[in-house]
């Protein structure tokens, strides 16, 4: 396919390989899936609403969708997945679709989820922008990617090793995205009460190959579209083992792979919501509430 | 085989290319978009909407 315009950073295609490669045995890799799909659910459960139809977006296995399953109110539980071979795992009804081009109808479900997926979309401002049109009014996005700092051992140590063997580099790494951006990204695409937070998990691992298997299991190796794509020689890989090691081994030998977690969350719009007030609406001059909150609004200062 | 999906599935679908209504044709088991001139397979009751996995209508009609 050479007809992919320049601004698809990710290979869509690749990625449904990955997964569909990384289905069968998917259980074994799922341990990070589960655990952020755990933290989500403490989310939802402080949300004291109840969403008759959920969708778990980009479910593989489906970690998260048997957790929505679970939750007082929720009558219909959809899970979505771009890899076939992911839709055919697990329990409950499942799509086979692209988050880029979601199939759901306007105002049709009352929870979107989704738990490390949406990091793989190319176009994540439209992909917000159709999540909160297949919401209903006051239905909830509640969602878990990987952030800016997820890898970033990783990424350093390619970086040193590359630029040690090859003389330069190459994005061997995905790009995430940032919780600042997220939270504007959010709000652009008509959110409302838009949040977007962030919180670390470490990971520590025997040596960098063990982190790479498992990345492969979970099907989350590198995607990038203008990624190096010649097999890793094995000189690349012994200095990569070693940079990561130089720089990032705890005392007892074994290595750290932090992950970020972004959260997002917001609302479909509805009357019932908090609303700023329309300009000129307010009953108190700014001047004087400027003057309550110094406590002096009984006898204001006189400057001379 | 023929088995029949969830109204409440076939209420919540749409074409994912023009977000128009789909007619689910159980015989051909198949979830067609008149407007896109697409027909998305449903493979063991998972409807594949994937426009690259999509029948063209004016192919094979």
């Amino acid at each position: 396919m050479n007809d992919t315009p320049d601004s698809q950073i990710f290979d869509r295609q690749t990625l449904r390989l990955r997964r569909d490669r990384a289905a069968t045995g998917f259980a074994g890799f799922d341990f990070l899936k589960q655990e952020v799909a755990e933290r989500l659910e403490d989310r939802l459960l402080g949300v004291n609403r109840e969403f008759p139809v959920a969708v778990d977006l980009g479910s593989h296995t489906g970690a998260l969708a048997s957790i929505l399953q679970r939750q007082s109110g929720v009558e219909t539980v959809l899970r979505t997945d771009l890899s076939p071979a992911m839709a055919e795992q697990g329990h409950g009804q499942s799509v086979v679709a692209d988050e880029e081009m979601l199939p759901l109808g306007h105002q049709s479900v009352n929870l979107v989820c989704s738990v490390l997926s949406l990091h793989w979309v190319n176009d994540l401002p439209g992909a917000l922008v159709q999540i909160n049109h297949a919401l209903k009014p006051d239905g909830l996005f509640l969602a878990a990617m990987l952030g800016g700092d997820t890898l970033t051992e990783l990424r350093q140590a390619f970086l040193q090793a590359e630029m040690a063997v090859l003389g330069g580099a190459s994005p061997r790494v995905s790009p995430f995205v940032d919780v600042r951006d997220a939270g504007n990204l959010l709000q652009r695409a008509g959110f409302a009460l838009p949040v977007a937070d962030t919180e670390q998990i470490t990971v520590d691992y025997s040596d960098v190959l063990s982190l790479m298997r498992d990345l492969r299991g979970m099907g989350e190796s590198n995607v990038v579209r203008d990624r190096y794509k010649a097999p890793m020689t094995r000189r690349m890989l012994m200095a990569v083992a070693e940079a990561y090691h130089d720089q990032f081994a705890r005392p007892d030998g074994r290595i750290e792979a932090t992950f970020e977690i972004v959260y997002l969350t917001g609302w479909a719009p509805h009357e019932s919501q908090q609303q700023p007030l329309k300009p000129g609406s307010a009953t108190m001059k700014l001047e004087d509430a400027l003057k309550m909150a110094k406590g002096d609004l009984q006898d204001p200062p006189k400057e001379h | 085989m023929t088995a029949d999906l969830d109204q409440k599935l076939l209420d919540i679908l749409v074409c994912p290319l023009t977000k128009g209504p789909l007619r689910w044709d159980r015989d051909a088991q198949e979830l067609v978009s008149e407007q896109a001139g697409l027909a998305f397979p449903v493979r063991d009751g998972i409807p594949i909407m994937l426009v690259e996995e999509a029948r063209k209508l004016d192919e094979t009609a």
